[in-house]
């Protein structure tokens, strides 16, 4: 197996609200991704990706946990200690009409790392950045700003800006959520491209059938947890936690003659605030048995390749 | 299996240039007061930069009797000393602007600056700068520049500084505020992840952001700036040693212009101030109209502010 870049331990990141009030928004998450590995973070609204990915970025500080990159512990990293860091793991943020400065030219979007990072040979880079994302050919892009492109074309600056530094690993906040269905095959296929030539990439995203599709592992969070994870085909074919098996029903089936069964689940995701006791699933589980308000299950192997689940059912 | 994007439909030639010239173009077809709050105030700059050259007489050459009536020859009259008011006026321009100008300048950098400290940085920093500025709001303005003007003593420096120390909080609320919002988009988070020092976000993504806001409000502070000015010099608080508009009317006030029916001491210099106050605010809130979005759309602009009349029963207006 290829090497590990990004490892996550046992993750909490807390939030204050109001002076006692704390809002776990992320309670004991832990993660690997690999080099060459396309990893499907998959979850609602309001469950706790983004700020996985931010804190992994260190944008967010984590309360406890640990994070790494390769061998180096970057939990408390400082500033100065994550520069060499940030080289290599890049962000793609969700909103490409809003992540470009609107006051930078293309090219200075996609420079701006390397101006940052003092690195030499810009004008190569930002053209082999470009064309790697998709640009092509660089100079119909290169003086144009962000409001003279289309979503899709922002999202490839974005990338590309992302690429310029030719970083090991990219984590990508909901790549396409904000991008028409029609360039969204293209964004993924390009990721899917960045990931044969080696990178490690974290998708973040609330769309299960494009998870499906991309990625080689699946990790599914409801509330701040993760709750089951396992080879992107296994989790998909045989899901094991209810929510997992509630969100594969929901997928919309190409073949219309296939009757669908979709599980329609009960309620409102729970407050963060206020976190059911147990299992924080049972208040909405459909096969949820007395003993699901008192124990909460850990994640256990559910099958084969690492598939496990947290739920007292598996 | 391939992914590819649908075809890419033709980028239009890039046309910056004439573009951004027929923006201004438009800019002030659609902002006749700003052509005109322009060309008022290029005439008073005219005459505040080449004043010793315009003025027909020298700024304390006695040339007639006191309160001389306007006269061909001095078709503005004469103050209490037997000057000619036309030159006074003239003279005047240049200090009245100038402390306009360099009041509007400093307010702009000290308020700029701790607002966009306290946005950018938010928490303690921002609760400690605004609490300071809130202290600074609460001071009764005139008391304030009696105060410091009686301590530091009687300077143009002195009144600048006095100015600038008065009209900060203005702009350092204002900025702060817009630099909260610029703070919160997703491209200085990008930055930010990048592990951009906030020296470089704050000048490469901030400030370029904010600069329209930060030049409108400049030109209508600059307004504000001449009108405290004129205060403060009628309150004989001003450089006694140069001649300004404010100080024009203290002088004829003080020595009973009014008693004598010298008018022409005093409304010259009330109309020039006026103007100029007119004009500065006519191009700054032309300026502030057509950078803030918000005011093209609502009641809050006062260049689009119109009572309608009510529609009648088939729901015309």
């Amino acid at each position: 197996m290829s090497e590990t870049l990004l490892t996550i331990e046992d993750l909490v990141v807390q939030y204050r609200q109001g002076r006692k009030k704390v809002v776990k928004a992320v309670d004991g998450v832990s993660l690997t991704v690999a080099a060459g590995e396309f990893v499907a973070l998959v979850g609602e609204s309001g469950c706790g990706k983004t700020t996985t990915a931010q804190t992994a970025m260190r944008m967010v500080p984590a309360t406890s946990g640990t994070i790494r990159y390769r061998d180096r512990d970057i939990t408390n990293a400082t500033q100065s200690e994550m520069r060499p860091i940030r080289r290599e793991l890049q962000i793609i943020f969700q909103d490409p009409y809003e992540s470009l400065d609107p006051r930078f030219r293309v090219k200075d979007i996609v420079a701006e790392p390397l101006e940052i990072h003092g690195l030499d040979n810009r004008d190569e880079r930002v053209r082999a950045a470009m064309e790697r994302a998709g640009l092509t050919p660089a100079d119909l892009y290169l003086e144009r700003y962000p409001h003279e492109l289309s979503g899709g074309q922002r999202q490839r600056v974005s990338i590309a800006a992302a690429l310029a530094l030719e970083p090991t690993m990219l984590l990508a906040d909901e790549p396409v959520s904000m991008l028409d269905v029609s360039v969204r095959a293209g964004i993924l296929g390009l990721l899917n491209d960045l990931r044969t030539s080696g990178l490690g990439i974290l998708m973040i995203t609330h769309d299960l059938s494009t998870a499906a599709h991309f990625a080689d592992r699946i990790c599914v969070m409801y509330l701040g947890r993760i709750v089951e994870e396992g080879p992107a085909h296994e989790v998909i074919r045989n899901p094991q936690h209810p929510y997992t098996k509630a969100l594969v029903s929901v997928v919309p089936q190409p073949d219309p003659e296939q009757s669908m069964q979709p599980e329609i689940l009960q309620g409102e995701t729970p407050n963060p605030a206020d976190v059911p006791t147990g299992c924080r699933f049972h208040p909405r589980c459909p096969v949820a048995t007395a003993a699901c308000s008192s124990e909460d299950p850990p994640l256990r192997p559910a099958g084969s390749d690492g598939h496990r689940a947290a739920c007292i059912l598996v | 299996m391939s992914f590819v994007d649908p075809p890419q439909a033709a980028l239009p030639d890039v046309v910056r240039p004439s573009s951004r010239v027929r923006a201004t173009l438009s800019f002030l077809r659609h902002h006749p007061q700003a052509v005109v709050g322009a060309i008022i105030l290029l005439a008073f700059v005219f005459i505040a930069i080449f004043g010793p050259y315009l003025a027909p007489y020298g700024e304390r050459e006695q040339v007639g009797p006191l309160f001389g009536t306007p006269s061909s020859a001095h078709p503005l009259g004469l103050d209490d000393g037997g000057i000619d008011m036309l030159s006074l006026l003239i003279y005047g321009a240049r200090v009245t602007l100038i402390v306009g100008f360099a009041g509007a300048v400093v307010a702009m950098l000290v308020g700029g600056t701790i607002g966009i400290v306290a946005g950018y940085f938010g928490g303690k920093i921002d609760n400690a700068l605004m609490r300071m500025t809130d202290y600074f709001l609460v001071i009764p303005d005139l008391v304030l520049m009696i105060v410091i003007a009686s301590i530091w003593g009687r300077s143009l420096r002195n009144i600048i500084l006095i100015i600038g120390l008065i009209y900060w909080t203005f702009m350092a609320r204002l900025i702060r505020s817009q630099v909260k919002v610029v703070r919160e988009r997703a491209y200085v988070k990008r930055a930010q992840a990048l592990g951009a020092s906030h020296l470089r976000i704050i000048f490469k993504h901030v400030i370029p952001q904010i600069m329209p806001l930060l030049l409108a409000q400049t030109v209508l502070m600059v307004a504000l700036a001449i009108f405290l000015e004129t205060a403060i010099s009628f309150l004989g608080l001003g450089d006694p040693s140069v001649t300004s508009w404010g100080k024009m009317i203290e002088n004829a006030f003080s020595r009973s212009a009014i008693s004598y029916g010298a008018w022409w001491a005093i409304v010259p210099p009330g109309i020039a101030v006026a103007l100029v106050i007119m004009a500065f605010n006519m191009l700054g809130t032309a300026v502030e109209d057509s950078l803030n979005p918000r005011l093209k759309v609502s009641h809050l602009s006062r260049r689009h502010f119109r009572l309608r009349p009510l529609p009648d029963k088939e729901g015309r207006s």
